[in-house]
């Protein structure tokens, strides 16, 4: 697996066999995540972190990783405090800073936004969630999370309910499931349904098991509950928001309805959609899925900038 | 014997001395391609024939058909027609003779003829790109922003 220098814009950039590989890496990244042990394989190198949109996991777990590998960071965070507040654009932006470091992590509010960076950065550019298009490195730490726990990803029961249409990293799952042999439901509210090219790929690649707007009987058969927030802030109508927000509430009656090993996970932050109550079940993995972050993007950074464990 | 068919032939649309004949429009497709010439915005300073709903051999039915007098299209132009009439043909026509003819061609990406119409893709921002397409269907047509990854349908409103 070479993935030096490689941009990652999409999940769809790596083929299975880079995804495996890049999981495998994640793995023996764990104990020098957790600082258990230490190693400086990027040391001298320089990350620019640039997020202009709010973000807490996906920010300070690339910046925990970069640390962890002896990288330093450049870190912005707000657009405000950049000359895109005097009207620059995102292009000049890059070419600033892929001046700066060796490699660019960026979130941004708009759908297309990595890729346009990519296009005017020498270094590698990491999409790290551009609007409701795209979140790979979230989709990396959740496969690494599913195989964790239930040993492979192939032949799993997957379910995805909550905010479907606008969800990035549902989109990105999705996205990637295809590439594994995974039997998928998906539910939501109708006005939130996956956008029709995403299931018109699920459906062509076979993994599509069934839709729902019905939460209770789409987890029977379920390995994994994948819950995602109704997300407020990409709504245009707040109307249409308040008429959706609060439909699935996952509690521990519900999932008396699954499988004794059904694993729940959210990419997190949840708002009411996962009861506390559910924290102290087996079936919660959403904390250590949120923790996976860092070994999962040390495995990236490593590999994209060139450091060697 | 001319370009349509000789001097025995009737024709519904009168030939044209000097000029372009875009054939095998998908029937109903006419108004949209003359909407790409940029007719409704005065800048053509010549004749145009339209035929419409005409008996087609090659496309199984019916067709559209236009002329235009004194006017040779461009590249371009030509590529934008592909986007509404994948099927047309185009005839540069000189002295009541055919001088050169082609079909329209798509290519493998479609820059700078379309607009993405997600409002929040990143091309829609006013940032130094041209809008990028692949195809993902002819017929109907359909791209997909290379940007943003979301499928572009209503092509004829969204021609720049």
């Amino acid at each position: 697996m070479d993935l030096y220098h490689k941009d990652v814009v999409s999940i769809m950039d790596f083929s299975k066999d880079e995804i495996e590989g890049i999981l495998d890496l994640a793995e023996e990244m764990v104990p020098y995540a957790k600082g258990e042990k230490t190693k400086r394989t990027l040391d001298g190198k320089i990350l620019g972190n640039l997020f202009f949109e709010p973000s807490t996991r996906t920010k300070l777990s690339f910046e925990s990783a970069a640390y962890r590998l002896g990288c330093n960071v450049l870190d912005v965070s707000e657009m405000s405090m950049t000359s895109m507040a005097k009207g620059e654009t995102l292009a000049d932006t890059i070419k600033i800073v892929d001046s700066y470091c060796d490699a660019i992590v960026l979130r941004h509010p708009f759908e297309g936004a990595a890729k346009l960076a990519s296009k005017f950065s020498e270094n590698p550019v990491i999409n790290a969630g551009d609007g409701a298009g795209s979140h790979p490195t979230q989709t990396l730490l959740d496969l690494f999370t599913m195989r964790r726990a239930k040993g492979s990803l192939d032949g799993l029961n997957i379910t995805l309910v909550g905010d479907l249409k606008y969800g990035r990293t549902v989109h990105s799952l999705a996205r990637a499931l295809t590439k594994f042999d995974m039997n998928i439901t998906l539910v939501s509210p109708p006005e939130l349904k996956m956008p029709e090219d995403i299931v018109d790929q699920l459906s062509k690649s076979g993994c599509l098991h069934r839709t729902d707007t019905f939460l209770d009987s789409a987890i029977k058969d379920a390995d994994v509950l994948y819950v995602t927030r109704i997300q407020r802030e990409r709504f245009p109508d707040p109307s249409e928001y308040q008429r959706v927000a609060g439909t699935y509430r996952v509690d521990n009656a519900l999932l008396e309805n699954g499988k004794s090993d059904m694993i729940v996970m959210h990419p997190l932050p949840r708002v009411t959609e996962i009861a506390p109550e559910v924290d102290q079940t087996r079936h919660a993995k959403y904390f250590e899925q949120a923790a996976n972050g860092v070994p999962v993007r040390m495995a990236l950074l490593n590999a994209i900038m060139g450091g060697s464990l | 014997m001319n370009y349509d068919g000789g001097p025995t032939k009737e024709f519904r649309v009168a030939p044209i001395m000097n000029g372009t004949v875009i054939d095998h429009i998908a029937c109903g497709q006419a108004l949209n391609v003359l909407k790409i010439l940029g007719v409704n915005e005065n800048n053509i300073y010549s004749s145009i024939s339209v035929g419409m709903h005409v008996s087609s051999k090659s496309l199984e039915g019916w067709k559209d058909i236009i002329k235009i007098e004194d006017m040779e299209l461009d590249a371009i132009t030509a590529q934008k027609i592909a986007l509404v009439a994948p099927d047309a043909t185009i005839s540069i026509i000189r002295n009541l003779n055919v001088s050169e003819k082609y079909k329209v061609n798509l290519g493998e990406k479609i820059v700078g003829l379309a607009k993405c119409n997600n409002p929040n893709c990143i091309t829609n921002k006013g940032e130094p790109v041209s809008s990028e397409f692949t195809v993902v269907s002819k017929y109907p047509m359909q791209l997909k922003c290379c940007y943003c990854n979301k499928t572009l349908m209503n092509i004829p409103d969204n021609l720049l």
